[in-house]
């Protein structure tokens, strides 16, 4: 091919940003289209650490246990050769931003410092303070700002990706994207496409998320046929502060840097062990430590969905804090020096509810945190005979690849803490590495598309747009907004059960047939924010469907899946992936399901009341892994 | 304690601004995002007229991404962390205004441009020349002293507080504010980022540079992180003088 390699990644977090920067590296003319300055992208609000099993805390660690910890704590969901691969190439990874000046916390020596995270036993969490996104986003922003003056970066900030542009034969060739300044509508041409728009929390409203987290991006791909895979899976984290707008995180690194979670006790009350036991509810008027006294080997580290429905379940009989739902979550007893690594995020704390946590113990309560499922990527592995004619990180669609919290890959059922920015960072330089290998084997270029498919692609958003600008019904598309997250999170959060999955589905038909008689309240064509929320509502609406239907049909309990009248883990009929395919006859998504791949380890017992470290045995290793850096 | 509250806004299209308000409800914790929330959900205001919801940035809403800044009671900060009922029993007052920043180039309402911040970065080369994103082992070794102020510096969120507090920026000033003389400072402290010290110092010495502080000393209170910006500006301005005299004998740039 004649023609300079151009690429498009839509979404500047740390998994776009990632990719651009190696695409860059690589040759590539790269577009960002993103909805915000990439430097202000959710990935900033990862506060706790990412995880590399570095060994440089005289532990024994080693990635192999780092592959072994996330499969099983995603409940066996996730195929194992992208997780294996993620966690060979972690400490690659953190040297390289450590290269980059991210500020990483250090030792006395002047080494990489490591704390201890959620459904680990070991210190493999590099961090930076309590906000290690924010620092790590912040050097790949510094590091792509860089190949943007060189040329090779050029950012369509403040611009929404509204639709892919596909030629006849299905093959990507570049994107819509609408100016959310002056609304206009363009299209950037490119043979590869990659997207890293990050999760959908927003659909639950009240969710730890940034509000560019609508998951509109995929709920558009959906309907130009990309496969959405495990929407059911959304990890709810244990600890967050309750608020109207938002829920805001709490970090996990609270917890590893020795917070304790409790309710005063009352031993009238009792409660079941995880390990089948009956015991009184610790002593009246005194805290109650119920985690610790749970899972003595976790403590209050036990992965986080564990962690939720635990708080829910104490909360639900009545023990809450003044009742209410919600628990205490302590730092008051730790040493200055502890406070002040966790500094930024009690921080937080103090600024949204006027109280000092380091004197007066925090009040929490679980929250919406991550989307585990996401767009259907293809990884073929080291040893699969087709390694080199398929492309990892590619969707079902041609040319168009999905990384980051926006791909279904790596979490499985549910995901352990500090691995979110690991897989980012990972993806991205995987995708680096992939697309331009993609754009070698092409046979043709965009320049050969003829202009009526990108004319027709804006035609037909030009249409939608038109329409919704012109609606004069009465409802208003916030309060739906607000309708839609209260079922969500009512009934598709920690605890599921068909009857209200049911009406939940009914309630997301009903509110998609009221969205029709909406009319927007500003019809300006300047910063029209109403109709930029509009557009992206059907989509929401859509994956709201894939969650609620793909918790509906899986009836067993997996990972952050759980459905009181399916309590236990069911591998033989549920261990499988999820695949939600949009119909165009009848608007609903048809689901099917693929067989997870796992060829490492087998399935065991997602055991953490009495862990102790273990040397697992994966087996079948490849010998010929590639690592992308 | 009165039960609403009235949330009066300066907003418009440029040439076209005009101040409107809305009454609110006044709900424990409420902050200035969740007030224009429920104007978006029904925009009326104080005169019972149906309007066009009033527009802003927003995103993590936990101060840490710098999206929603905007002047709350001529005060710059950011809209999150703004908390109705401190900001009201402060003030003794049921009103509190919004208004865009003023120093840069208005969009619409309460969203401004600000732009010109991050073309600062690419000016002052903020970022470290690092080989390429491959596996060349760990960085430099850092104090922990050295990390702690390196962090501090890097937590600037480019939300602009700073650069709208400070009496000698504006459309008419050609001064870039402490913003990016702050980051200058983190990217010349970093052992590897050093090595091109002097020619970020350089652009700190062109007009508009580093002398344009008029030693006001109002970003360091404006600033949402509390970043030492007053100690980052006397730190460069220490440095370009030395480098001013390194130039001056043509020494070349080294530590």
């Amino acid at each position: 091919m004649k023609t300079k390699k151009k690429v498009i990644v839509v979404g500047g977090g740390l998994a776009g940003l990632s990719a651009a920067m190696k695409l860059a590296e690589n040759g590539c003319h790269v577009q960002i289209v993103s909805v915000t300055k990439v430097k202000r992208s959710h990935s900033v609000c990862a506060q706790g650490g990412i995880n590399a099993a570095m060994n440089l805390m005289g532990e024994d660690d080693s990635p192999l246990i780092h592959a072994y910890d996330t499969i099983k704590g995603g409940d066996f969901l996730a195929n194992q050769a992208p997780v294996l691969e993620m966690c060979l190439c972690a400490p690659a990874i953190i040297y390289m931003m450590d290269r980059f000046g991210c500020p990483f916390n250090r030792t006395p020596e002047g080494n990489l410092d490591f704390r201890r995270f959620g459904g680990t036993l070991y210190n493999r969490t590099a961090f930076c303070g309590a906000s290690t996104g924010q620092q790590l986003l912040y050097s790949l922003d510094e590091q792509v700002r860089r190949h943007e003056v060189k040329g090779m970066v050029e950012k369509f900030e403040n611009h929404e990706f509204l639709r892919l542009v596909q030629d006849d034969q299905g093959v990507t060739r570049g994107v819509v994207i609408m100016d959310l300044f002056n609304l206009k509508l363009e299209v950037l041409k490119a043979d590869a496409v990659v997207i890293a728009t990050g999760g959908c929390g927003l659909i639950f409203k009240k969710s730890t998320n940034s509000t560019f987290c609508t998951g509109a991006a995929n709920g558009r791909l959906y309907r130009q046929g990309m496969k959405y895979a495990n929407g059911e899976f959304i990890q709810i984290h244990p600890t967050a502060i309750p608020g109207t707008d938002k829920m805001r995180l709490m970090s996990e690194s609270i917890r590893g840097e020795g917070g304790r979670i409790w309710v005063y006790g009352n031993s009238s009350n009792s409660v079941r062990m995880p390990d089948g036991r009956t015991i009184p509810c610790g002593t009246t008027g005194k805290p109650w430590y119920f985690l610790e006294e749970m899972y003595p080997a976790f403590g209050n580290l036990v992965p986080r969905d564990i962690g939720a429905r635990e708080l829910l379940r104490i909360c639900e009989m009545g023990m809450g804090v003044d009742g209410q739902m919600q628990v205490y979550l302590d730092v008051s007893h730790l040493s200055d020096e502890k406070k002040k690594k966790l500094a930024s995020v009690l921080d937080i704390y103090e600024k949204f509810t006027g109280e000092d946590p380091s004197k007066i113990p925090m009040r929490i309560f679980p929250a919406v945190h991550y989307t585990m499922g996401g767009g259907w990527v293809d990884w073929p592995a080291a040893d699969d005979p087709n390694r080199w004619t398929r492309y990892r990180q590619m969707t079902n669609l041609p040319g168009c690849f999905n990384i980051g919290e926006s791909d279904y890959q790596y979490h499985g059922a549910n995901r352990l803490g500090a691995n979110s920015l690991l897989s980012c960072i990972f993806s991205g330089l995987v995708a680096g590495q992939e697309v331009p290998r993609y754009l070698e084997s092409l046979t043709s270029s965009f320049e050969e598309t003829s202009s009526r498919t990108f004319e027709q692609s804006i035609q037909s958003e030009l249409e939608s747009r038109n329409g919704l600008l012109a609606a004069q019904g009465s409802e208003n598309v916030h309060q739906l907004h607000d309708e839609l997250a209260e079922w969500m999170v009512s009934n598709v959060t920690v605890k599921r059960n068909n009857e209200d999955l049911k009406r939940t589905l009914n309630k997301i038909q009903e509110i998609r047939e009221r969205f029709k008689h909406i009319s927007l309240d500003d019809h300006s064509q300047f910063a029209n924010q109403t109709l930029a929320f509009a557009l992206q509502f059907t989509p929401m609406l859509d994956l709201a469907q894939i969650i609620t239907t793909g918790a509906l049909y899986r009836n067993e309990f997996r990972g952050a899946h759980f459905k009181p009248e399916f309590p236990e883990r069911d591998d033989q009929n549920w261990l499988k992936t999820t695949i939600a395919t949009y119909d165009p006859k009848t608007g609903n998504p048809v689901i099917s399901y693929e067989p997870v791949e796992m060829p490492y380890l087998k399935p065991i017992l997602r055991d953490y009341s009495h862990a102790h470290k273990v040397k697992p045995v994966l087996e079948n290793i490849p010998t010929n892994i590639i690592l992308p850096i | 304690m009165s039960e609403t509250f009235i949330l009066k806004i300066y907003r418009g299209n440029p040439g076209k601004q005009y101040w409107e308000e809305f009454i609110l409800k006044r709900i424990p914790y409420l902050n200035i995002i969740s007030a224009l929330m429920e104007i978006q959900k029904s925009p009326i205001n104080s005169k019972g007229e149906r309007v066009t919801p009033v527009v802003w940035e927003q995103g993590c809403l936990e101060e840490v991404c710098g999206s929603c800044s905007m002047l709350i009671n001529g005060k710059p900060r950011q809209a999150c962390t703004a908390l109705v009922d401190k900001i009201l029993d402060q003030t003794k007052t049921n009103t509190i205004t919004l208004a865009p920043f003023s120093k840069f180039p208005l969009v619409r309402d309460l969203i401004v441009d600000r732009s010109l911040m991050f073309e600062n970065l690419k000016k002052a080369h903020a970022w470290i020349d690092a080989d390429g994103a491959f596996d060349r082992g760990p960085g430099p070794k850092i104090s922990q002293e050295k990390q702690e102020v390196m962090y501090s510096l890097s937590t600037c969120m480019t939300c602009g507080c700073c650069v709208e507090a400070c009496p000698q920026t504006g459309p008419k000033s050609k001064f870039v504010g402490p913003q990016i003389i702050s980051q200058v400072r983190l990217f010349n402290d970093h052992p590897t980022g050093s090595l091109r010290k002097g020619e970020r110092l350089r652009t700190m010495m062109e007009e508009g540079g580093i002398s344009g502080c008029g030693n006001a000393q109002n970003c360091k209170p404006a600033c949402p992180k509390g970043i030492p910006l007053t100690d980052s500006i006397a730190a460069i301005g220490r440095d370009t003088g030395i480098q001013a005299i390194k130039d001056l004998f043509s020494l070349p740039d080294r530590d």
